[in-house]
């Protein structure tokens, strides 16, 4: 869950208030307060939406964890989520990239089935 | 609940929700030339299971043979529950809006002969850029604005009413047809994206008098991380499993297997037959929502074992919702639509999950459909919205006076914690069985009357008591259904221990609908149309 906005890193734009889809967040006269943390559903959308990289969602859906802003930064974690994504200036997207289409291509390999059955090898094998 | 700060409006066509089926109905609205209004419980572009992470679709070049084998298998692995038509219909309409998104400027990638590839979109840039279309269409757009009930008179749906749930305000929009496309309802298992699908539009719809069909095919949950949301689990085709001593455990992630092993005890995983360096990069640039949570405790999934769970999906991956009765996703009620899973998806998938490609195919074709019928209808109408005599809809968990609280307030999040410990545990909702439903519907039906014993004073806890009570009602719907098949049908969205068989007299929908009393009847209109053949001559049930 929500786990940190980044009073250093945050410009106050309330990006964040508006797109969390339950309404974690309140605005504030400054950066905006984690209001409502047992609501937040660990979605990750307001980490990929934040300008200025100040979100840190953790992967704990049902525990509060204590974070330190600076470590986070440091290791670059701050703002993975939307890097990874592709968003922001001079990045290449995500959906640009998209292996999908083609996973079926590496495959594991199956076992054979017993003959009767089909004795024909995955074509993703092939 | 109205002031003066109150916003009002009034359009041709109010959609509500926000996710893929409500951005392709309003957008689908739009082009036909109705004012739309559409309103999300969250916002345009993130909200739904369909935002933070990726979805596959159909997408079938329009070649016959290959077009005709892929229905045939989807009649036989959805029970023949489903239409040929309708499936083809999806398949048709799914096509030709894959090559929208792609000249709207979703940049999807092309095989090595340049070949693009339509069948799989990333979420957060697929619903940003429908968020773009739609209002570029010139649909307005309220946010975090969600609904709490239909308007309704003599003559249907003519709107809706809800909260502005961040400036503490209500809003009214007054619209001869509305679209419900809340999603499903995950009962706040918090898988991802989920939290917000909880019922709202089923409990809507049915409030004005519309019916529910296909709630007993909802025995779906998804693996995820056992201390995370992520339920996307497509990669876990390349995990082997292992118990907590680190014996190999053999399965896959569908079937049984998760969830027999799971009542034992912990199971885990570890990516490892993805087991080059090139193998790893290409599944992290596929469904890299399914890497963050694990990066981010500091677990190498390549070879190190994670934990699992099972979270439920309800009617999202499950199948039934509102029923549909024409080809623009008309409900029962007059003005009333349904598309994407607030809508039952029986027409394309029958008695098999939707999850995955052809959900999301349905989410594009239903919302299109919708949004063209809702518009049709509403500039078909004589007077306009804002003259009707219009009034609420809504009767359970409202806090307006029309509930006489002489008894005990119940507590709204006692409430839904009560509802989900009948709904998620595997014990009782996967492994079904009429002792084990029975007694979980007994115990749903005497909360019931809770629903209206709550009361809501905030937006926020007037937000809260709807979706306990959507969830209520979804809960005994589901229950109510799943008792009533007896039988197994298709590839196990419903299962009851002991009726291991297809049954020839079984072949037909279950439609449920009401509140104090459910009622449940069976619906075989769809066979009207399907020519004499295989499987009509079974036709013999009462």
């Amino acid at each position: 869950m929500i786990e940190l906005v980044s009073a250093e890193r945050c410009i106050g734009c309330n990006l964040c208030v508006k797109v969390c889809p339950t309404n974690v967040f309140d605005r504030t006269e400054h950066e905006p307060v984690i209001a409502r943390q047992s609501d937040c559903q660990t979605c990750f959308i307001c980490e990929a939406y934040c300008p200025v990289d100040a979100l840190y969602v953790s992967p704990y859906t049902d525990e509060q964890v204590d974070v330190d802003e600076r470590r986070l930064a440091e290791e670059g974690v701050l703002g993975s989520w939307r890097a990874t994504l592709g968003w922001g200036p001079g990045r290449t997207k995500l959906a640009a990239i998209d292996q999908t289409p083609f996973i079926n291509r590496i495959l594991p390999e199956r076992p054979i089935r017993a003959a009767g059955i089909s004795d024909v090898r995955s074509p993703a094998t092939s | 609940m109205s002031g003066e700060t109150d916003v009002k409006l009034t359009a041709d066509v109010l959609v509500i929700g926000g996710g893929p089926a409500g951005a392709w109905a309003a957008w689908s609205a739009a082009s036909k030339g109705a004012k739309v209004v559409l309103v999300d419980k969250g916002y345009l572009g993130s909200s739904g299971a369909t935002a933070p992470g990726g979805t596959n679709l159909l997408y079938l070049p329009p070649d016959k043979e290959m077009r005709e084998k892929a229905v045939q298998q989807r009649m036989q692995s959805g029970g023949f529950l489903s239409e040929e038509r309708w499936i083809h219909r999806v398949l048709d309409q799914v096509y030709e809006n894959l090559e929208l998104v792609e000249q709207w400027g979703y940049p999807f990638v092309k095989d090595e002969n340049g070949v693009t590839q339509r069948n799989h979109l990333q979420g957060p840039e697929y619903m940003a850029l429908m968020r773009k279309v739609v209002k570029k269409a010139g649909v307005k757009v309220l946010d975090q604005a969600p609904a709490l009930e239909l308007l309704i008179d003599d003559h249907g749906v003519g709107g809706a009413r809800g909260v502005l749930r961040q400036e503490g305000r209500d809003w009214e929009v007054k619209a001869n047809a509305v679209v419900i496309a809340t999603g499903g309802c995950a009962f706040l298992s918090k898988g991802l994206g989920c939290n917000v699908l909880t019922g709202d539009g089923y409990l809507m719809g049915a409030e004005a008098g519309a019916e529910l069909s296909g709630m007993e095919f909802t025995r779906r949950y998804a693996p995820a991380p056992a201390f995370s949301s992520n339920t996307r689990s497509r990669l876990l085709g390349w995990a082997t499993y292992y118990d907590k001593d680190g014996n190999e455990l053999h399965g896959s992630r569908s079937g049984d297997f998760l969830a027999e092993r799971l009542l034992e005890g912990p199971v885990y995983a570890i990516m490892n037959k993805a087991d080059t360096p090139e193998k790893q990069a290409i599944l992290r640039s596929s469904h890299a929502i399914f890497f963050l949570p694990y990066d981010r405790a500091g677990i190498d999934v390549f070879t190190q074992p994670f934990p699992l769970t099972l979270r439920y999906e309800g009617t999202v991956r499950g199948t039934g919702g509102l029923r549909i009765v024409g080809d623009y996703c008309e409900t029962t009620v007059p003005g009333l639509y349904a598309a994407g899973d607030a809508a039952t998806r029986e027409r394309v998938t029958g008695a098999a999950s939707g999850g995955g490609a052809f959900n999301a195919s349905w989410a594009i074709c239903s919302g299109t459909w919708a949004g063209q019928g809702a518009a049709v209808h509403a500039l078909g109408q004589g007077a306009g919205a804002p003259e009707r005599k219009l009034r609420s809809a809504g009767r359970y968990g409202l806090a307006d006076g029309r509930t006489n609280l002489t008894t005990s307030r119940a507590d709204t999040q006692e409430l839904i914690q009560a509802v989900q410990d009948q709904v998620l545990p595997l014990s009782i909702n996967y492994f079904r069985s009429e002792a084990g439903l029975t007694a979980a519907l007994n115990k749903l039906n005497s909360y019931w009357p809770g629903v209206s014993e709550q009361a809501p004073e905030s937006a926020y806890d007037r937000i809260r008591a709807r979706e306990a009570a959507a969830m209520a009602a979804t809960s005994r719907w589901m229950y109510t259904a799943a008792l009533a098949r007896k039988e197994k049908r298709g590839e196990g969205l419903h299962v009851l221990a002991g009726y291991t068989e297809l049954d020839p007299n079984q072949h037909h929908r279950i439609l449920v609908s009401g509140f104090e009393s459910i009622q449940v009847r069976p619906d075989r209109t769809f066979l009207a149309g399907v020519a004499a053949g295989s499987h009509q001559g079974t036709e013999q049930g009462a």
